[in-house]
């Protein structure tokens, strides 16, 4: 029991960081049906970004407290990784908008391959960690052990998911989002900004893997090829919850948690991607709108 | 024996009854119009009778054989074809291929006969060019056969519709609005030209159409659809003057 | 009568020089290498782009369909047949391997009756990983250590007959009733099922097609390598497959050749770049895909390429 207590713990752990990415897959793709294959590699440089931002407040001789560096951390990590989504989507996706939609894909993966190999040619191969910005306290509960960071990771998420769930449902913004994904060709005919809605959904969705990137560097370590397994882990998360559904998304993100905390658990390491892909497929199979979603086939009659 | 039977055809899409209780007779030979307010149904009556829908509900009948359920390419070789409300043509391909692509099941070669190029091969794809280009000649489209189809002109884009689904070797016709966005003298060469077609090709045709005049002009049959269901059906002269014709076409009130 | 009695010849003299200038070292093992490894992606280039370029699906697994090849040809040359046997029964092995991958892009047309665009990509992409996850969890053939003993049994000419091969029986393929219905298929499925077309059996066609040439290639390439390993065959290398069909053009047989050589040699070139070559790849593809997203030829076909009959037959119909 107390087995099971400690990797539920460590899969909402896991599962929160899925969530925050599978967030930025699933608004991309509700509001321009496309798959943004870069999505993990911005998260990737996401973390990146928190250890440097994070090295420099501590080598700088302020002495702030720690929790100011976490959150100037967290808050600058979000801002630069808007500002790269947003400039990718205006150089490399808005060019090809009434193309075919494969040309779109394809130009994400290459964007996605551009980050991993300038990352691993700038900064090199090595696996870093962020340096501390959390004070690590391990609490001892009935015998199961906590700590402050897993509390942090799980906190955080659920704040920054609960604040973008409220502005997607409650904002103009975000019913402009929803419009959007609804009919792309009535939209602008009601005074909708498209393309400012579209910078602001590419914006959200790579703050939230930011914070998904930080609170990462916290926990795990980073290199610049984590952005494809973890992509790709939070991409089926996103599929599973239902593509294109923000609260799907969470739902997914936590259940890949799982899957692959459990899997570890009892099975050798290495089956953890044939499960997790085997369970994609017969979800496919059966469900093929996802959880919450809407389904992912082009009605073409 | 009558040529299509369609009984009870009912459709549903999610709670809405796009089509209810559909019934029509089609003896060999025969050119049935059918007309109706937009939203009435009338497409889904072609997308369901050519297997595109899956009916709710009823059963169609060609030579007394069973359709429903059949994949729309088998309605197809049995003997149905049809053009679209919007013109569906293969865009990026050729004039001839879209007329050729059609020709899909006269085709009796192995796809290993294709790797290699065989006599047979060859002689059915000599064939399959010929057949092609016989029926562009027919609809003086022979010029056009190497441009890309969405480079002709709209008319000439119609009437490659047209030769795209003779070239299944139909018996039975749909033609879905093939009017629509024409003036008044393309109108009237497409009177002559269906007209002309039937007998030629010993057609049978459903014609929907929104043009009065070209349904009254060469319809013998009509009939009337409104919210799916079948609201009057007739020779044109009595469908003209029916109540609930005007009713559905006017509003209430008018009759 | 045959206007293009050139084209066999200058085939033919090629073959020749793929046997000698190896043969009296005039090409040196590093170039033959970037050949081998030019034609193998020609190979693959073509075979991807009938399903994702002709038939305008969305195939985003080929690297898997290729990890089967490679692994059925490696272990019959290496547990099956005697060393001594290699080089006669190579051609066998690859076909084996080949029938091998078309096994699984049988089974992988399945899913695209119902469904194409994205769902289709997810379903490949799932297909890749779990072949490589399943080659990791396989002891026997190494696991994820990969597999070796292989002889070096691919040579210059060997692929050179492969690529040939592939490129006449997919250019015969797509010029015929089932290649056209494989067109219409991109263009409009629905609309092709009403012209009598049987896009199940037209997909379960192009899958299958598609996937054995991938499988080739694997077993040429195990059989240069000497070793494989799963690590081979992720996501990254179907990636470079996509690459190579968008670059040179979907729907262009011209295309792929044209694709697959430019990336294979520009990446040998930018090679003393070091780790950037893999910046400035990936950095062409993004300006190449935003400048000219149907690729370098786009739906067109060089003329070389069209079969005779229809270069003559359209020539009359103009006249």
């Amino acid at each position: 029991m107390r087995f099971i207590i400690q990797q539920t713990l460590n899969a909402l752990q896991l599962g929160s960081v899925y969530a925050l990415i599978a967030l930025g897959y699933t608004m991309v793709y509700g509001i321009l049906r496309m798959i943004n294959f870069a999505h993990g590699d911005i998260f990737m440089v996401s973390t990146y970004l928190g250890f440097f931002v994070a090295s420099f407040l501590l080598g700088w001789a302020l002495h702030l407290p720690m929790a100011v560096i976490f959150v100037l951390t967290l808050l600058l990590a979000m801002f630069g990784t808007s500002l790269l989504a947003v400039f990718i989507e205006r150089v490399a996706y808005k060019p090809l908008r009434q193309a075919p939609r494969i040309s779109a894909v394809i130009t994400a993966l290459g964007v996605g391959l551009f980050l991993e190999n300038f990352t691993l040619a700038t900064i090199g191969p090595e696996p870093r960690i962020l340096p501390q910005v959390v004070p690590v306290i391990n609490f001892n509960i009935g015998g199961v052990a906590v700590s402050s960071i897993q509390i942090l990771i799980l906190a955080i998420s659920a704040l920054v998911m609960f604040i973008l769930d409220t502005i997607v449902r409650r904002t103009m913004t975000g019913m402009a989002m929803r419009a959007i994904s609804f009919d792309k060709t009535v939209v602008p005919l009601m005074g909708i900004p498209v393309d400012r809605i579209i910078s602001i959904t590419f914006a959200l969705g790579s703050s939230m893997a930011a914070v998904g990137g930080v609170l990462y560097g916290i926990a795990y370590m980073m290199d610049p090829y984590m952005g494809i397994r973890i992509g790709w882990w939070a991409f089926i998360s996103a599929v599973v919850g239902g593509i294109g559904n923000i609260r799907g998304a969470m739902i997914g993100g936590y259940i890949l948690g799982f899957v692959e905390i459990f899997v570890a658990a009892f099975l050798p390491s290495t089956y953890r991607d044939f499960v997790a892909f085997a369970l994609l497929l017969l979800l496919l199979v059966f469900k093929p709108t996802g959880i919450l979603g809407m389904p992912v086939v082009e009605q073409k009659v | 024996m009558p040529l299509l039977q369609v009984r009870g055809l009912t459709h549903y899409f999610g709670g809405l009854k796009a089509v209810a209780n559909f019934n029509l007779d089609l003896e060999p030979g025969e050119l049935v119009g059918i007309i109706g307010p937009n939203g009435a149904g009338k497409t889904t009556v072609f997308n369901l009778i050519t297997g595109v829908y899956r009916p709710t509900e009823g059963q169609i009948l060609l030579d007394g054989h069973n359709l429903v359920g059949l994949q729309p390419h088998a309605i197809t070789n049995k003997g149905i074809a049809r053009t679209f409300q919007t013109i569906r043509l293969f865009k990026d391909l050729s004039v001839l291929d879209n007329v050729r692509i059609a020709c899909y099941s006269q085709v009796r070669y192995s796809p290993l006969a294709a790797f290699l190029h065989t006599q047979r091969f060859r002689e059915e794809e000599r064939q399959t060019r010929e057949e092609a280009l016989r029926l562009l000649d027919i609809f003086n489209l022979r010029r056009y056969a190497q441009a890309q189809a969405k480079n002709l002109p709209y008319g000439e884009q119609r009437r490659l519709e047209i030769a795209r689904a003779l070239a299944t070797r139909p018996r039975l016709l749909l033609l879905d609005e093939p009017a629509a966005g024409m003036n008044p003298g393309e109108i009237q060469r497409l009177m002559e030209l269906i007209q002309w077609l039937r007998r030629e090709f010993q057609l049978t045709i459903i014609l929907i159409e929104h043009q009065m005049r070209v349904v009254m002009g060469i319809c013998e049959r009509i009939q009337v659809l409104d919210f799916g269901e079948t609201i009057a059906e007739g020779k044109p002269k009595e469908i003209q003057n029916h109540p609930r014709v005007l009713e559905a076409y006017l509003g209430k009130g008018v009759a | 009568m045959n206007r293009r009695w050139w084209l066999p010849l200058i085939l033919a003299l090629l073959f020749l020089l793929s046997i000698l200038l190896p043969h009296f070292g005039i090409l040196n093992l590093y170039l033959q290498q970037v050949l081998m490894y030019v034609g193998i992606n020609i190979i693959l280039t073509i075979s991807l782009n009938l399903v994702n370029g002709y038939m305008g699906e969305f195939s985003v697994g080929h690297a898997g369909f290729m990890a089967i090849g490679a692994y059925i040809s490696s272990l019959l040359t290496v547990w099956v047949f005697p060393k001594s046997w290699g080089p006669f029964v190579f051609p066998l092995v690859l076909i084996l391997g080949g029938l091998g991958a078309a096994l699984a892009g049988l089974i992988v047309a399945f899913p695209s009756f119902k469904t194409r665009g994205d769902y289709l990509a997810i379903v490949t992409l799932a297909f890749n990983m779990i072949i490589k996850s399943v080659l990791e969890n396989i002891e026997a053939i190494g696991g994820p250590r990969g597999f070796m003993g292989m002889s070096k049994l691919t040579n210059v000419a060997w692929v050179y007959v492969w690529v040939l091969i592939t490129i006449f029986a997919i250019r015969n393929f797509v010029f015929s009733a089932y290649g056209r219905g494989i067109l219409s298929i991109r263009e409009d499925e629905v609309a092709a099922e009403l012209v009598s077309v049987n896009t199940r059996q037209t997909k379960i066609l192009a899958f299958v097609i598609s996937s054995f040439f991938a499988g080739i290639a694997g077993g040429l390439f195990a059989h240069v390598l000497q070793f494989i390993n799963p690590r081979s065959f992720t996501i990254l290398k179907s990636t470079d497959v996509l690459v190579m069909v968008y670059l040179g053009g979907i729907g262009s047989i011209m295309g792929s050749i044209l694709g697959a050589s430019i990336y294979t040699i520009l990446l040998e070139l930018l090679r003393p770049l070091g780790v950037w070559r893999w910046v400035v790849g990936p950095l062409l593809l993004v300006i190449l895909m935003v400048t000219r997203p149907r690729g370098i030829m786009g739906l067109r076909e060089a003329r070389w390429l069209l079969p005779a009959e229809e270069v003559q037959a359209d020539a009359a119909v103009t006249s």
